[in-house]
């Protein structure tokens, strides 16, 4: 009698366990053993944690590891105090009842979401290009010439760009989950809320806000693995140096230089591997600590 | 290998309509020359195929940014073509090691090529070649002969002629001085550095004494390019910092600039867009008296697949890709890529015959990272793009940059250390 209920359990779980350790699991867990091997002439061998410490013990290792890291916390920390208040301010907006054309807004900001990266970096890099570009023209109309630089192109402000950039592109996400959120909220509790007197903004800050914190935890999380993984805005924009100077270098670009190889460097898969491996280590300690300091914290404040 | 097939299959089956028999082969040709697609399809391709029943070839360019890594997986994977686009030195030598380039040292017609030429595909010693030299580009300033006219400016030959004429062209403002932009990064260090660096290093002489550990980075000859760099960046034009590569060959090409940091591959492009006459000069001498170096850099060249499905069909084409034919139709049908085959070309393009004039009244040298230098991490190769991009933009003295080189070359380059 045991025996039956488990076997059309397992026949169910099949495809999916399957392909999931085939996609993700298997490549996932061979990436962390490629990065225990070196290869020198003749082949690979195994050389334990050589590559790391090579990576956090080589000065220049490690110098281009710290400035991929230090400017990812950067890409993140702009998109988690640009991107995800604008995302909540536009959810409040549109899921106000008197709002017209919400749903055409609504669609205009998501749009960019389903762009390709290829697509929103080089229409960014023609919009701001200082020779063809029509952000210094329009600039210029409104007699503001003097603040436009050519902002990929400077190390101080190219990363923040390319994070604006992104934001642009992603600020749909955040808006959507929490417009979601937002509806889902019970009418009675605010009107219970209308009876005892709080209105309009106390009524968001008071009712609206804790109970949309889970739905903003959720998108921190979202935004913090995506971050953490972003690769492909910057190759497209910046390519695989991401210049200048390295000022645009995220974990992702990094990378992708070190496994794959760029111009003269020939590519070192296991060196890679070592980098991808701590892009893991450092995406999983994240979301662990969201998940048992912050998600069941937050469970118990609801209740 | 039947993956190789199929693709090769189903390319041509798509590009030529289901035009080959049967019977016939295909060869696939990898390349990062997308540039040249149309003249590969239309004038290289069918010329071979005529002459060589039943051999079908099918050029399947990838984009130039890509092609390293692309190439490397594909190779890896075993789905790479037949023929395979060398780049020169140590990208080529790693997959002749790897024995995924066929030695094609008994190669017939290699015989048309002089050691030189094979060098950047050998192995160090030399004993085997492993990809048929095609072609080198030439590095030099090509100008806008009508602006130079219209400002009553001399094509210049000494440095001190060079910065007048910047500053005459910057003064009357018409024109950008010199169109060249740091966001791409390597055109500061392959038409800047290395375009004028030989006259500093004198060529071959200081190379080879750097690869033997006999001069630094740090050495005066090394170093005095990057100050030559550190002038430029007066001269480029507006927001150069993200101006990218092809920013700057449109800037050229619409008449908005006067001087062009060149290599010789842009002939062809520019002769179809530019509505103006252009003229072109070789790096300028410090001195008037002084004997020129140029960068005559060997820059591509073919291989096999060393597990081609179609091994002797593959070297049928090496052969004649080797032969005066082929260099007299590459070269005519790509100004600017220049042969490196011993029989003389005759080549009817009034820019390229000026650049190639040079190899008559200058020393020729290749570009001094490619060979042997950029074997180990850091890549000097890159970490010259870097160095030529802070020294333009000032954000790092020229000292400096070659102090971090010398550092970075001697931390794993022996005869450095």
């Amino acid at each position: 009698m045991a025996g039956r209920p488990r076997s059309h359990i397992i026949i169910f779980l099949a495809p999916a366990v399957l392909v999931y350790t085939a996609v993700m699991i298997w490549p996932l867990f061979n990436t962390l053993r490629l990065s225990l091997y070196v290869s020198e002439a003749g082949g690979r061998h195994f050389a334990g944690l050589a590559n790391f410490r090579t990576l956090f013990g080589d000065p220049r290792w490690s110098a281009s590891f710290w400035n991929a890291l230090g400017n990812n916390v950067w890409f993140f920390i702009i998109h988690m105090i640009v991107q995800n208040p604008i995302g909540i301010a536009l959810a409040a907006i549109l899921s106000h009842p008197r709002l017209r054309f919400s749903a055409f807004y609504r669609s205009a900001i998501f749009i960019p979401t389903i762009l390709s990266f290829v697509i929103v970096g080089f229409a960014w890099k023609l919009i701001l290009s200082p020779i063809w570009g029509i952000a210094p023209g329009m600039l210029d109309a409104v007699g503001l010439k003097s603040l436009f630089a050519p902002w990929l192109g400077k190390e101080e402000y190219a990363l923040t760009t390319l994070a604006l950039i992104s934001v642009w592109q992603f600020v749909g996400i955040p808006m959507m989950l929490i417009y979601a959120a937002l509806l889902s909220i019970p009418e009675e509790v605010l009107e219970a809320g209308e009876i005892d007197g709080l209105t309009g903004w106390a009524a968001f800050w008071k009712i609206k806000l804790p109970l949309i914190l889970p739905s903003i935890g959720i998108i921190s999380i979202l935004t913090f693995v995506g971050n953490f993984n972003a690769f492909d805005l910057i190759y497209a924009a910046q390519g695989a140096l991401a210049g200048p100077n390295f000022s645009t270098d995220i974990l992702g670009t990094f990378l992708y230089r070190t496994f794959f190889g760029f111009q003269l460097q020939l590519g070192d898969p296991h060196m890679g591997s070592a980098i991808a491996t701590a892009m893991f280590v450092i995406i999983l300690t994240g979301v662990c600590i969201y998940l048992w300091g912050i998600q069941t914290r937050m469970r118990r404040y609801q209740f | 290998m039947t993956k190789t097939r199929l693709a090769a299959l189903l390319l041509t089956s798509s590009l030529l309509g289901g035009a080959a028999s049967a019977e016939d082969v295909t060869l696939t040709i990898e390349s990062w020359r997308n540039d040249d697609l149309t003249i590969w399809q239309d004038k290289i391709i069918p010329a071979f195929e005529a002459a060589n029943p039943g051999i079908k070839v099918v050029f399947a360019p990838t984009a130039p940014a890509e092609y390293n890594a692309a190439l490397n997986s594909k190779l890896d994977a075993g789905t790479a073509g037949d023929l395979i686009t060398c780049r020169p030195f140590d990208a080529s030598l790693a997959l002749y090691e790897k024995g995924q380039l066929a030695d094609l040292s008994g190669l017939a017609s290699m015989a048309n090529f002089s050691s030189v030429a094979k060098s950047a595909w050998q192995t160090d010693d030399g004993a085997a070649t492993f990809c048929v030299p095609m072609a080198s580009v030439i590095h030099g300033f090509i100008y806008n002969k009508d602006a130079f006219d219209a400002l009553g400016i001399a094509v210049p030959t000494t440095e001190a002629e060079f910065f007048a004429a910047l500053d005459k062209i910057k003064e009357d403002g018409t024109y950008i001085p010199m169109a060249m932009g740091t966001n791409d990064q390597w055109e500061a260090a392959t038409m800047g550095y290395n375009n004028i660096g030989p006259n500093y290093w004198k060529g071959e002489e200081g190379r080879l004494a750097l690869i033997k550990g006999e001069q630094k980075l740090t050495d005066e000859a090394w170093v005095a390019p990057y100050r030559q760099l550190a002038k430029w960046g007066a001269y480029l034009g507006d927001g150069y910092e993200a101006q990218t590569y092809p920013d700057s060959q449109n800037l050229f090409t619409l008449g908005r600039a006067a001087v062009y940091p060149a290599g010789s591959w842009e002939i062809s492009g520019f002769n179809a867009q530019a509505g103006f006459k252009m003229g072109a000069f070789p790096p300028p001498v410090a001195n008037a008296s002084d004997e020129c170096y140029i960068s005559d850099h060997t820059d591509i060249a073919l291989g096999m697949n060393a597990k081609s499905a179609h091994p002797d069909e593959a070297k049928v084409f090496l052969d004649w890709v080797g032969s005066a034919e082929f260099a007299a139709l590459y070269a005519n049908a790509l100004p600017g890529f220049f042969s490196l085959n011993s029989s003389p070309v005759a080549m009817e393009d009034p820019l390229a015959q000026e650049f190639v004039s040079w190899r008559d009244k200058c020393h020729s040298t290749i570009r001094s990272t490619y060979q042997i230098l950029s074997r180990g991490t850091p890549n000097l190769e890159t970490e010259t793009w870097n160095a030529s991009v802070n020294t333009i933009k000032g954000t790092e003295t020229p000292e400096d940059a070659g102090k971090r080189l010398q550092e970075g070359l001697a931390s794993w380059y022996a005869p450095q250390q």
